[in-house]
Parts: C-alpha cells; structure tokens; sequence
C-alpha cells in the first residue's frame, strides 16, 4: 500500500535524523557549548548518555516496529480484498 | 422474586457440588500444595519470612479461587445448562448473584482451612484477631470474586478460555490483593493499629460495593449473543 | 482513507524530524544535566498511553451498550496504541530513573499504577487475538473495568510514599523547557490521531472481507 510506505519513509527519516540528534549532542565534551561552568552537573559516577540515546533509541524503534507491522498486516489484507473483489467480479460475468 | 431467583441458583450449585465435591477438594488440594511450594521455597532454617504468612495466604487464595472459577463455569459449559440457565426466565442480574454466593462460599470454605495451616506452617498469629481478620478475608474474597464471577461467565464462550482468565482476572484484581495482604500483615504485627485495618477494609468494601455493582449493570449486555 | 490523512503524515513527519533540534538546544536541567532530556519523549508518550486508554475505555462502554462496530473498532486500535505508547513510557522511564533517582524501578504509584493499566491493555490484546468468536463484548467489558479499577489501584497503591514528582510541575517550567515539550507533546498527538485511522483502516478492510465472504456464501 503507496500510503503506508509514504508513511513508513517518512518515519524512518526523522527517526534517522533523531538518533544522529542525539548522539551528536551526546559525547560530554559537547556538553560545554551548551551549559555555563557554572551550571553543569556534578561528577557522577554514572555517564548519562548512554541512558538518554537507549531511550531516544527505544522510542523510534518502538515506533517503527509498529509501524511496520501495521503496513504489512494492512498489505496483506488490501491483497486479500483485491483478491476477493476479482473473484466476485470473475464469479458474476462467469 | 429477585431473591427467589437468587437462592435458586445457590441452591442448585449447592447440591450439584455436595453430591460429587469435585471442585471442593480438587481446589482445597491445590491451595494447601501452593502453600506448600512457598513453605518449601521460603521457610530457610526452620524460621519462616518476616510476614509472609499474609501474602501466601493472598496468593493460595487467588489461585484456589481461579481454579474454582474455571471448574464451576467449565461444569456449565460441558452440560450446556448455563445456556438454559440464561433461557430460563429469570432476571439476569439474580443469575449473576446466586453464582457469585456460591463461589464465595465455596472459598470461604477452603479459607476456613488454609488459615490455620499458614498459621501453623508460618508460625504466624493470624487467629489472634478473629472478627478483624473475617472481615477482611470477606470482603476481599467478594472483591476477588464479584470480577472473577463475571469474567467466567464470560469467557465460557471464548476459545482458550482456561489460560485467559487468570491473565484477565489478575490485573484487575490488584487492589484486592494489595489491599488483603496489607491489612492482613497489619494483623500479625504486635500491636494493631486500627486505624490502617479501617483504611483498608473501607477500600475492599468499596471496590466490593462497585464492581458488584459494575457486574449487576454489564452482566446483561455481556451475556447476551 | 480521510483527505486530511497525508497532509497530517507529511506535517507529522516534520515536527517529528524537529523536535530532536529544539530538544538538543533546550538547557540542561541543573540538578539532572544530560539525562532530563528523556522528559521530552517519556512525558509527551505517558500522556498519549493515557489518551488511548481513555479512548478505549470510553469506545468500549458506547460499544458494549450501543453496539456500534466503528466503536469497537476504534476501541481496538487505542488498546494497541496504549500497549505501544505503554511500553515507551515504561521502558525510558527506568532509563531516566537510574540516572535520576539511582534505582531503575521503584513500587510509587505511577509507576505501578501505569503498570497495571499497561497490563490490562495487553490483556485486552490478547483476549481480541485468542478469545475466539465473541471477544469484542468481553473485551469491551474488560475495558470498561480496567477503567473502574484505575482508581483502586492508584489509592491502595498510595500507601507506599511516592517519590515521582507531581504533574503541578508542567505549568510552571520556564519557556526553555517547556517550548520543546509542548512542541514533541504536539508531535505525538498528531502521530498518535495517525496511527489511530490507520488501525482504524485496517478493521474497516477486515470488516469488508468478512462481508464479501458473507455474500460470497449466500
């Protein structure tokens, strides 16, 4: 299905340009351009950014996955219809 | 007429159970065996968890319960009579009831049982509070019960009904569990405060008191093809 | 499918493609730092797993006592939709919360309130897929409780302390904050109403092949 796949296109290319987002901003030597000295967090023992690119991850993943599955069930069943519709049409002239 | 009805269908599941006690012992041997497995798991060195006796006692509770839902519906369904039960010219709502009756008097039977037993495997004082643990175990066995009830009936027409219930009735009976295990854990404490048990039991009364009244009002469009 | 359908995929898609670049030059938040930007995905995902819930339920109680099939259908499409919104909301939760609050999961009461909400949807999907003929009124009624049960579950869940930060403090973010979020919260919505009519679409077709089958029989 044209409609799906527009969809699907368009979603994979913000997720893209999500992901490539958030790792570019992600190193902490970036950190600088951003935030005043005086602003930035205390030394933790746990880098954050892995943290916050798994979940920006997750979430365009999660998504894609969905929209995925919708496209192909909806393919899949459009087929069918199609299908379906020609065979009455063959049944009736026939 | 609405209690005629009522007492009809508890009486007839009455003697239908008291003639071969399937149900009864089938489901009174499967909660003393979950009690079991969770003393053999959590019982290390002789000496039982620090208040766990409530929560095992929840859990056989939910379990039996579940069983006893799906052997009482699955009796219905193989005989066909919850068909001719619903044919019959009763009041739906009257139907649902004499059911719910039954199943909670057939787990308040099985409680009177697996009480002392986790009293006695857990080391727990769970007797020293009659009337307040009564209470509790009431209202939330009719909570547990008045979801469950109608999820059964339910799922009797829907293909693989038997794994579907539980994953259905668990979810929402959340409160209840909490609600059940919390208050009975403030019982087996040394000195009780009152207060908490009135917390909960309002909350188990209400959650009784809306979804009975919940099932009574869908147990018509729900039941019908 | 709808006119508006493309249009809203192309806008959607845009706001989509820019919200990462006004979420990357809001400022840090100066307790949290790098981490508190999962907020612009977890808050905006929490508040659509709460409109599909609501949506389901809602549709589910029009369907159980009108029976209107266009309403079970759209009951269907939002439990979907709050399984996926659901699980983005529970899986970058606990990513924010090991950073902010140390630990990855913590028993407060959104956090198992949205839980058992996102379990009782996953019932209903699976009710609607193995549930057989029939399923449609059992899942609508499972909706409808699901519904009713939201506000046990939150009070007897109270009673241990939370520690998740109430929703007063969305008003009063500064602008920085909030611009960005407001902005992904609009691009979910918008995603949210898409994914929605196209569910929907995919029931409509399944409903038209039934009927050609029907017909084909008779």
């Amino acid at each position: 299905m044209k409609l799906a796949r527009l969809v699907l296109v368009v979603l994979v290319t913000c997720g893209a340009s999500r992901v490539v987002l958030v790792a570019q901003q992600s190193p902490p030597q970036q950190q600088d351009e951003f935030v005043p000295i005086d602003q930035l967090p205390p030394q933790d023992q746990l880098p954050a950014a892995p943290l916050l690119v798994a979940a920006y991850a997750f979430v365009v993943l999660a998504l894609f996955v969905y929209v995925v599955s919708v496209a192909r069930r909806l393919t899949s069943v459009q087929r069918e219809l199609e299908r379906l519709e020609a065979d009455i049409k063959r049944g009736s002239s026939g | 007429m609405f209690g005629r009805i009522v007492w009809l269908v508890l009486r007839k599941d009455f003697m239908i159970e008291v003639r071969s006690l399937e149900t009864a012992y089938t489901m009174l041997f499967f909660a003393i065996s979950c009690v079991l497995v969770f003393a053999f798991a959590l019982v290390q060195e002789g000496r039982a968890p620090e208040g766990g006796a409530a929560g095992i006692l929840w859990i056989a509770i939910a379990f039996a319960g579940t069983l006893a839902l799906g052997r009482t519906f699955e009796r219905e369904r193989q005989a066909e009579t919850l068909r001719a039960l619903l044919l019959a010219p009763a009041a739906r709502p009257a139907v649902y009831l004499g059911k719910l009756l039954g199943i909670v008097a057939l787990l308040s039977a099985a409680e009177t049982v697996l009480v002392p037993l986790v009293a006695l495997l857990f080391q727990a004082p769970l007797l020293a509070h009659p009337i307040w643990l009564a209470l509790i175990l009431l209202t939330g066995t009719v909570g547990f019960a008045a979801v469950g009830t109608l999820f059964a009936a339910m799922l009797i027409r829907a293909r693989s009904r038997d794994v579907l219930l539980p994953v259905l009735l668990y979810p929402i009976t959340v409160p209840v569990i909490i609600a059940g295990v919390r208050a009975t854990s403030v019982l087996l404490e040394p000195d009780v405060n009152t207060g908490f048990l009135q917390v909960w039991l309002a909350l188990l009364v209400c959650f009784d008191v809306v979804f009975v009244t919940l099932a009574l009002w869908t147990f018509e469009p729900l039941m019908t093809d | 499918m709808p006119k508006w359908f493309i249009p809203l995929a192309i806008l959607c898609g845009l706001m989509c493609a820019t919200a990462p670049i006004l979420v990357a030059q809001a400022p840090y938040e100066s307790t949290m730092g790098l981490v508190q930007k999962v907020f612009y995905v977890h808050l905006p995902s929490a508040w659509m797993f709460l409109l599909a819930a609501i949506v389901c339920g809602i549709a589910s109680v029009r369907y159980l006592f009108g029976g209107d099939s266009r309403q079970d259908r759209l009951a269907w499409a939002a439990a979907e939709l709050a399984v996926l919104f659901g699980v983005v909301t529970l899986v970058t939760g606990p990513l924010w919360a090991r950073k902010a609050w140390g630990v990855w999961w913590q028993w407060d009461v959104r956090l198992t309130a949205s839980l058992m909400g996102w379990m009782v949807a996953v019932a209903y999907l699976l009710l609607r897929k193995y549930g057989g003929p029939g399923s449609d009124k059992l899942a609508a009624g499972l909706a409808l409780f699901g519904m009713a049960n939201v506000p046990f579950v939150y009070i007897s869940v109270n009673y241990w302390r939370t520690i998740h930060p109430t929703t007063n403090v969305v008003p009063t973010l500064p602008t920085s904050f909030g611009v960005p979020l407001w902005f992904s919260a609009a691009a979910f919505l918008l995603l949210f109403v898409l994914l929605l009519r196209l569910r929907m679409r995919l029931e409509e077709q399944r409903a038209r092949i039934d009927a050609l089958y029907l017909s084909m029989d008779t």
